[in-house]
């Protein structure tokens, strides 16, 4: 890869035309063959280009329901480590319970990009968008779970309360044991 | 707001996890903490400079020590403190070597090796009725080779012997109405003369053989006039005393064994009379002096016993001892205070016209009068006499005068301070005097680098010695300007002789100090008692421009009708801004939460005849005042008859003392202990400054309990009647300790509990929701700590999140203590090991980190509990949400960690108070601690967690982040070409 890559990028640069030369007259004066008719040819080429293309497509929604699918792995591994870090609240759950939210926030934010190489006007992209849409929510569910068990989330009373200052008395009274 | 003090709990919880053992290391004493030695008033000094050796002078002092000080420079070579039920009735030195101690009101007899202050022997001696104590140290009085030390107390006359404190004979004064007023030994006889008198009118002498308590010889002659006060010895075989009236002077002379009087008319004397007259005894052969009012007059004696003025005099005078100089001689000093100066004389006995020494010394006008003095010779190098005075001031300071000059001074009346509160420093800013501070960046490099030796253990030991003095002596911490964390503040401290003295936090120096006027003895007042001290101006925000001042109240006298006298005194400056003397009397002073547009505080006073009086006395504070009338209560709780009463404010004063400030009280509640069987032994209340930060007490589980937080509520401890004597006096059936939690607004009693079997005296401290007291628990034989928290179940029912989201609670609304309270309260107690002088609590600014009792424990120290200790929720097996709460298991008795006694190796000697005061840092507390001597240090209970410790290297962090950037940008070249390489092959 490397060493192709700097062949490449080197100063003499060559290049192979794999462009179908069939359709263009011949360039030396050679018959064709006896039987040969360029008019199939060319019929035969369109045919050839739609299933090409068909192929793509397929392989294109094909990949997209692979990507879309791919934060499943991800949320069984997440699970598995919120698993293995525990429910008290220390440098490391801290810091798996936070990747976990901002894996799938990130990864909603990219998805427009995440899909882009698979864009085509004959694939249908909404279901695989929804299906990692889905998993990733499903992974940030997971993660805002986790936070909940870590008791980070201010679902309870307690959560509120905690800081109020104490009320004002109305009335004030003072003195003792006389000097 | 939320968020930010969750951020805080786990922080706090955080730290806290690591176990919050909190000690020094040996190289941090002295970094933030400084302590003070002080002896107290001198009330006699004997001066041990017969030798070659040291100059040294032994000393007793009202504040019950005993010391032996350096007379070059005054410093302590050793010290004991006896304890407030140990006072010293005389000193000496025996044998040369021995200082003899008489105390407990002449029982205890003890001697201490004079060089190093440990103690020889001690006797304890008993009598058969209680009478003045006397103490004798005869030169030259030997029995059997013993030397003797003779001893009148309790009515008995003891001979002791000095090596081992064994009494040789003793010989009793059984006499019904016999008062022995003076025990003569005349110098060169085996005589001792006991005189005294008998039923008011009789003058008794015992003749006594000093070798083996014989009595020789009992006379006894009536005198119709009566007796007054003490005699004074003029001679060895005369007396001098003062007749019932105080107008005649009886010279009393026995020689012979016969009694003959000798009457003296004051005016015959002096030609004005002033009064009654008072003996101030004397031992000076020929000499005495008597008091009349504000004059004194020095009256020789002569060998006919003819009485003879010799000098008159409108200034306070104070006479020395006789100092026994050359054959038969007799020195004495007399010395007076005369506007900005003193004037000291030294004659001889027998021949007033001349002087031997006549002196006059510069003395700063905040000392006052001096009040005793002793003298002591030596001789200068042409062989001549020189003198040098020991001189103790109204301040109780105590002083050296050699050769017309101040050798030096201790401030020995911080030994008794009354009251302490605190002030700032001002704001630093330009035209403010600011103490000089190096601010070199050589010379601050230089530090650092010497301290980044020291991190990494490259420092040689005259480095490590270097660094330490470098943190030791750091000029930062006593500069005169307010700083960032709160850390250097002002104490002012009011003390017993009625001086104020503002000590720097930084280092325990004085500022300044002042003696209050108002507080020392004039015409009108004749014993004025100081009594507290109160914050009366803290201006911020507003009034920045003013400085703060302090409110010193005192009173003129014991009785609880006399007149107070208020004083003002600004604290950047020590001086008076003002004084009053009351009218009425000072009961109560109750500083109310209240000030005016200048920042005065509005303090309200109670007469003994429960009118309320308002200060300050301006318009704008009346209508503060009144517009607050309604809701303003007092109570006072009669200890004696063991009532407490609550009043409200009813209106202007009617009647004859109609004043502008003055408010008529009327009575509301009271609350009526049953005297047989309750006493009150103790209250105790919040403290008015303390700043809670929450209402809630988050516990395991997320629930939510909310304490019950009121300024109104006062703690009272009372003991069966039986059991209020001392501990171990009753069995445990018969005593029993009541602890009470009262409403000061409407007198309810909140809580009750009854502790059987238990004793007082009871220590207590009240801070947020819950008080910790201290008692003696006879059936265990043990001491006892208990805690009370006490929460609101009213609230408890706040419990829908969304109500709380949104705001729609009324938890923080202004409640009434009218409103029916429902309360619960925990409570649980704990076996304690030491017995306690005080408690305390650390405080801090914003009340959020966690509290620390501070305990002065019967050794003179204080230690630091954490209040975890002292938590009812405490079980022996704590569930894991609990544990993860920070409660620890419960054990029977409260662990003692050496490491947590604040005053590490040091003694607060004679502990008497223990003040907190919170930082600006909000995990710092400042500690004072005073007694005989003075402690000062920083505490952070949940340690610094918000700032960086003193020794944190900046250095270090400085050149490691130079290494970075260093290191990254070269590696990153280094890539860089590296890389270029790669692409070319």
């Amino acid at each position: 890869m490397e060493k192709g890559k700097g062949i490449m990028g080197s100063g003499g640069r060559w290049a192979v035309d794999f462009s179908d030369n069939s359709t263009a007259p011949p360039s030396r004066d050679i018959p064709d063959p006896p039987g040969f008719t360029r008019a199939s040819v060319d019929q035969d080429d369109s045919t050839v280009s739609r299933q090409k293309k068909d192929a793509e497509s397929n392989w294109k929604a094909q990949k997209a329901w692979e990507v879309a699918q791919a934060p499943f792995k991800n949320l069984l591994m997440m699970g598995f480590m919120m698993w293995m870090a525990g429910n008290t609240v220390h440098l490391f759950s801290i810091g798996i319970t936070f990747s976990a939210l901002w894996q799938p926030i990130s990864a909603l934010q990219g998805v427009g990009k995440v899909f882009e190489p698979y864009k085509d006007n004959k694939v249908d992209l909404l279901g695989p968008k929804l299906l990692f849409i889905a998993l990733n929510l499903g992974g940030l569910a997971l993660g805002v779970w986790k936070l909940n068990t870590l008791g980070l989330l201010p679902t309870h009373a307690s959560d509120w309360v905690s800081s109020l200052p104490p009320a004002q008395e109305v009335e004030y009274s003072g003195g003792g044991i006389p000097l | 707001m939320a968020i930010r003090s969750f951020l805080i709990l786990f922080i706090l919880f955080f730290f806290s996890s690591l176990n919050p053992i909190l000690s020094l290391y040996e190289d941090q004493v002295g970094l933030v903490d400084w302590h003070q030695q002080y002896l107290g008033k001198v009330k006699q000094a004997v001066f041990h400079t017969h030798k070659t050796g040291r100059k040294r002078v032994v000393v007793s002092t009202e504040e019950n020590v005993v010391a032996l000080l350096d007379l070059r420079q005054g410093e302590i070579f050793w010290r004991h403190v006896l304890g407030s039920n140990d006072v010293i009735d005389g000193i000496d030195i025996a044998l040369g070597k021995y200082v003899i101690t008489l105390s407990s009101g002449g029982s205890i007899l003890r001697a201490w090796n004079l060089p190093d202050g440990q103690m020889v022997w001690e006797s304890s001696l008993r009598g058969p009725k209680h009478s003045k104590s006397l103490l004798l140290v005869p030169t030259n009085l030997k029995i059997e080779k013993d030397n003797i030390v003779i001893i009148f107390s309790n009515g008995r006359l003891n001979a002791v012997s000095c090596i081992d404190g064994e009494v040789l004979w003793e010989k009793d004064f059984e006499g019904e109405s016999l008062e022995v007023q003076q025990v003569i030994q005349p110098p060169g006889s085996n005589l001792i003369y006991v005189v005294g008198f008998a039923s008011s009118s009789l003058f008794e002498m015992y003749q006594i053989n000093a070798l083996n308590g014989e009595l020789l010889k009992h006379e006894s002659a009536a005198f119709s006039g009566g007796f007054l006060g003490e005699v004074s010895p003029v001679f060895s075989e005369t007396v001098v005393a003062l007749d019932s009236t105080g107008l005649i002077l009886l010279t009393v002379s026995f020689q012979n064994g016969m009694i003959s009087f000798q009457q003296t008319p004051i005016s015959n004397l002096v030609k004005d009379s002033f009064g009654p007259a008072k003996i101030i005894p004397s031992s000076v052969t020929g000499i005495f002096a008597i008091k009349m009012n504000a004059v004194t007059i020095v009256i020789r004696v002569t060998d006919e016993n003819k009485l003879e003025v010799v000098e008159k005099t409108n200034h306070e005078t104070s006479i020395s001892d006789a100092l026994p100089v050359s054959e038969g001689q007799q020195a004495f000093a007399l010395v007076q205070r005369a506007g900005p100066e003193i004037h000291l004389r030294v004659k001889l006995a027998h021949n007033w016209d001349d002087n031997l020494l006549k002196e006059s010394v510069k003395m700063d006008q905040h000392r006052g009068l001096v009040h005793k003095i002793y003298i002591n010779n030596y001789i200068r190098t042409d062989k001549s006499y020189g003198f040098r005075a020991l001189i103790v001031m109204e301040d109780h300071s105590l002083l050296l005068l050699q050769q017309g000059e101040i050798v030096w001074s201790r401030e020995d009346g911080l030994a008794s301070i009354i009251d302490v509160t605190t002030s700032e420093l001002p704001v630093e800013r330009d035209g403010v005097s600011v103490a000089k501070v190096e601010h070199n960046l050589f010379e601050w490099l230089k530090g650092h680098m010497l301290k980044l030796k020291g991190t990494l253990m490259l420092a040689s030991p005259q480095d490590i010695a270097a660094i330490q003095s470098m943190r030791l002596k750091n000029s930062e911490k006593s500069k005169m300007t307010r700083d960032h964390n709160g850390f250097r503040k002002l104490l002012i401290v009011l003390t017993r002789a009625g001086k104020l003295f503002a000590l720097h936090t930084g280092d325990g120096h004085i500022v300044w100090s002042y003696l209050l006027q108002s507080l020392q003895k004039s015409k009108v007042c004749q014993h004025p008692i100081g009594l507290n001290l109160y914050k009366w101006q803290v201006p911020h925000h507003h009034a920045m421009d003013e400085n703060p001042s302090v409110l010193v109240i005192g009173k003129c006298g014991p009785s609880s009708d006399a007149p107070g006298a208020l004083s003002f005194v600004d604290t950047y400056t020590g001086k008076e801004l003002s004084s009053l003397s009351l009218v009425h009397s000072v009961a109560q002073v109750i500083p109310l939460p209240y000030t005016d547009s200048t920042e005065q505080r509005l303090h309200l006073l109670i007469d003994a005849d429960k009118h309320a009086h308002l200060y300050p006395k301006t318009p704008e504070a009346i209508s503060i005042f009144e517009r607050e009338l309604s809701n303003i209560y007092w109570y006072s709780v009669e200890d004696d008859n063991g009532i407490i009463k609550g009043h409200a404010l009813r209106g202007k004063c009617t009647g004859e003392v109609a004043d502008e400030v003055c408010f008529d009280t009327r009575e509301l509640w009271s609350i009526v202990f049953p005297s047989e069987s309750e006493k009150i032994i103790a209250t105790v209340t919040r403290k008015l400054n303390e700043v809670v930060h929450t209402q809630a007490k988050v516990i395991a589980d997320q629930e939510v309990m909310y304490k019950y937080i009121s300024r109104n509520l006062l703690f009272v401890a009372t003991v069966a009647l039986k059991g209020s004597g001392e501990i171990g006096s009753v069995t445990p059936e018969e005593s029993w300790l009541v602890a009470y939690l009262i409403d000061t607004v409407t007198g309810r009693i909140l809580h009750r509990v009854t502790h059987h079997g238990s004793q007082g005296p009871v220590h207590a401290v009240f801070s947020e929701n819950w008080v910790v007291y201290h008692y003696f628990n006879l059936k265990a034989h043990r001491y006892e700590m208990s805690v009370i928290e006490i929460y609101d179940q009213s609230r408890a029912d706040n419990k829908d999140v969304w109500k709380l989201v949104l705001g729609k609670h009324n938890l923080t609304s202004p409640i009434s203590l009218y409103s029916r309270p429902d309360v619960i309260t925990k409570s649980q107690s704990y076996f304690f090991t030491h017995s306690v002088k005080t408690i305390a609590v650390t405080s801090t600014t914003k009340g959020i980190t966690s509290k620390q009792l501070l305990i002065g424990t019967i050794g003179d120290q204080v230690l630091a509990l954490d209040k975890r200790f002292l938590d009812p929720r405490r079980t022996v097996n704590p569930t894991q949400a609990e544990k993860e709460e920070g409660i620890i298991p419960l054990t029977d008795s409260l662990p003692i960690i050496p490491q947590s006694y604040v005053t590490h190796a040091l003694r607060v000697e004679g502990l008497r108070g223990i003040i907190t005061v919170p930082a600006k840092l909000e995990s710092t507390t400042l500690v004072f601690a005073h007694g005989v001597d003075l402690f000062f240090t920083q505490l952070a209970p949940s340690r610094t967690y918000d700032s960086l410790t003193d020794d944190f290297n900046y250095a270090l962090l400085l050149i490691t982040i130079v290494a970075l950037v260093a290191a990254i940008s070269l590696t990153w070249t280094l890539s860089e070409r590296k890389e270029l390489q790669e692409n070319w092959r």
